[in-house]
């Protein structure tokens, strides 16, 4: 302890520091994809969404100094790409999920275009705020700077959950993924409700890759997302479409990533491919353990084209 | 070149045509028109393996009457194959370089094949008798600079624990990994090397988190083998730990932080290369080197390093530039698993196969290659 290591007590401290540092993309972008899909619609072009959110917040914060306009230059970049989603799933028999991987296509083709020459720069980041004050502990301080970005999302996920119930909005949305008859019949535009949900999904997943850029890893690349927007499009279904249930399993995700590095730190040097792997292996087993051949997914939105 | 007559419809049909206008425009020599073309397989700005590249394609752009086209972000498939096609016969490149280690067999050896009077420079392959004649492979031996580096890292730290961060577990990175340990063991005998494998070559998350995750260990000097370094050093530096840079100087990215580094010197290789061809002398078709070949070079040093760190890294460096030179890899090596690794008597110069074949980690290394 002399030297200022900590031992075998980095294992459970990288996996907290990890869920609170890599989990707020996958939260941010299963939030929005939950408010897509809850309308009825599946939005697969959000790995696009994420890396154009990513990139265009490091470029404004690079040409304004200000990050804060960058987090909300990626937002505004996400609506339009959800807009362009929508707009293009209004129209008659189009598939959502093959323009959902078009978007994804197009978003990274597009954002790696625009992105070269913010590779070498380095843009103002994001502060984070220090909750480990109350610690002597290095490590333990360095694990609990939070940012911002992820108190938002942490809140939000009750507020969604608490939206969906009781808020008219959040009822409409929801007519109009269980059953677009009857939000026809009330009078109401599902394509319009679709596409104002597609582009708050949108909104939220480019804020995502804003924290990407600006705060964890914290710097414009092209292989800064890995696949994490495809990721957390997936744990939507896991987390069976609730907001509650997303910002858990985004923690477990977030935590899992941080085990494979932390665990060969320690000494634990066999089979780390094994634990790099850990995310995929946990959502492999939930899905095993809670599929069932006599009913269809609980809370799964109706007019979902993949349950339909 | 002759290219003028060749219609889309003919460059499409490929084949015999090509091979025929190909072999009928070459030249034997460089004449004022020369074409270069440099393929990477990343992004040319990535603080990295492709920059270091780059740098050396911006060198020739200098040279007057030379030419360079470059593509970037080719995969190591059939793609690099259309890319030296589209090279050749739209811009009548005649010196390629494709620059990463996968183009090399079967894709770059196939078009070495297809275009006999063509040159073909390949980074980091190993040419064998068996390949074409107009082909060869360079590399350098990056383990030199490395090896300082770890004299650096070895006086620097305070808690004698340094960090690697790497991708894979290949003989490259080992060889970097050991010749850093070792180098920092000079300095200080009860070093050890934390190293932590991403499992790819560009990983952003997992390299940010193996950064911390070292540094939660009490490292407090870390140097990496990763395509972009720049991940690491950014989050190394913000943790208050010290860096070395690798394939570039990343010292911008962490002026305070920035000790030395290992980087490639293509910018000091590839005009030679031009140089060579131009006088008519052939390019070895293995061409290997490190420090004195000025194919690796080390970054200026840090203002962190102190002056005792400075002198034993200089006077290491000079007995790798001298004559006799220096070897890095000495009989009686013992690997961490305490079996022997190179028996004692038997020095392994940097030229000795073995050493491209490397599969171990030496003594200090905390980690393993499985």
């Amino acid at each position: 302890m002399a030297d200022g290591s900590i031992g075998l007590w980095t294992v459970p401290l990288a996996v907290l520091g990890g869920a609170i540092r890599v989990s707020t993309p996958f939260l941010f972008v299963s939030l929005g994809e939950c408010i897509t899909e809850r309308s009825g619609r599946i939005n697969l072009g959000l790995e696009g969404t994420l890396v154009m959110g990513a990139m265009s917040a490091y470029g404004i914060s690079y040409l304004t100094g200000s990050p804060w306009l960058g987090v909300l230059a990626a937002g505004i970049t996400g609506a339009l790409l959800g807009a362009l989603h929508a707009g293009i799933c209004s129209l008659p028999r189009v598939n959502d999920v093959a323009v959902g991987i078009a978007l994804m296509l197009f978003g990274t083709g597009l954002a790696f275009y625009l992105g070269k020459p913010l590779i070498e720069p380095t843009a103002p980041r994001l502060p984070a705020i220090d909750f480990g004050w109350w610690s002597d502990i290095p490590q333990v301080r360095a694990a609990l700077r939070v940012n911002v970005l992820f108190l938002i999302g942490v809140a939000l996920a009750p507020i969604l959950y608490w939206a969906f119930r009781t808020t008219r909005w959040g009822l409409l949305i929801r007519t109009a993924g269980e059953s677009s008859d009857a939000a026809r019949a009330m009078g109401h535009s599902v394509l319009l409700i679709r596409l104002r949900a597609t582009m708050v999904g949108g909104f939220l997943a480019g804020i995502g890759g804003s924290f990407l850029s600006l705060f964890y890893p914290g710097s414009w690349n092209e292989g800064l997302s890995s696949g994490q927007g495809i990721t957390a499009v997936a744990l939507v279904i896991f987390a069976r479409w609730d907001p509650l249930l997303c910002l858990w399993a985004s923690l477990a995700f977030g935590g899992a990533a941080a085990l494979g590095p932390a665990l060969q730190s320690v000494g634990v040097t066999s089979g780390y491919h094994l634990f790099n792997a850990a995310p995929y292996i946990l959502t492999l087993a939930i899905m095993i353990i809670t599929c069932s051949p006599k009913r269809t997914l609980t809370g799964a939105p109706a007019e979902l084209s993949i349950t339909r | 070149m002759d290219f003028g007559r060749i219609s889309r419809r003919h460059l499409l049909q490929g084949g015999a045509a090509l091979t025929l206008g190909a072999a009928a425009g070459a030249r034997p020599a460089f004449a004022a028109d020369t074409t270069i073309g440099f393929i990477y397989v990343g992004s040319r700005d990535d603080y990295g393996y492709n920059q270091a590249h780059a740098q050396g394609a911006a060198a020739l752009k200098k040279i007057p009457g030379l030419k360079v086209v470059e593509e970037e972000k080719v995969p190591e498939t059939d793609a690099v194959e259309k890319t030296i096609e589209s090279m050749i016969n739209l811009d009548g490149a005649t010196l390629l370089f494709p620059t990463s280690f996968g183009y090399y067999n079967p894709h770059m050896v196939k078009m070495a094949n297809k275009y006999p009077k063509l040159r073909f420079e390949h980074c980091g392959g190993l040419w064998t008798d068996k390949d074409p004649k107009n082909a060869g492979s360079y590399f350098g031996y990056i383990d030199e600079a490395q090896y300082i580096s770890g004299v650096v890292a070895g006086y620097t730290s305070k808690s004698g624990k340094l960090g690697f961060v790497a991708a894979k577990p290949i003989p490259q990175v080992l060889r970097n990994i050991n010749a850093f340990t070792l180098g920092a063991r000079l300095a200080n005998p009860k070093a050890t090397t934390q190293v932590i494998f991403t499992g790819d070559w560009s990983m952003p998350v997992k390299e940010a988190e193996a950064t911390n995750s070292l540094i939660d260990q009490g490292v407090d000097v870390l140097t990496c083998h990763v395509d972009g370094p720049k991940t690491m050093v950014e989050n190394a530096a913000r943790r208050g730990a010290f860096v070395c840079g690798y394939h570039t100087n990343q010292s911008p990215l962490a002026p305070k932080a920035y000790l030395t580094g290992a980087e490639w010197n293509w910018e000091a290789l590839y005009p030679k290369f031009v140089k060579m061809i131009a006088a008519g002398e052939s390019i070895p078709n293995f061409f290997r080197g490190g420090l004195k070949e000025e194919i690796v070079k080390t970054s200026p040093y840090g203002e962190a390093v102190s002056a005792e760190a400075r002198k034993h890294a200089d006077d290491v460096k000079a007995k790798f530039l001298s004559a006799e030179g220096y070897t890095i890899f000495k009989g009686g090596l013992v690997d961490n698993k305490g079996k022997t690794a190179i028996p004692a008597g038997t020095d392994r110069g940097q030229k000795d196969p073995e050493l491209e074949k490397m599969d171990y980690l030496v003594e200090g290394v905390i980690g393993a290659t499985s």
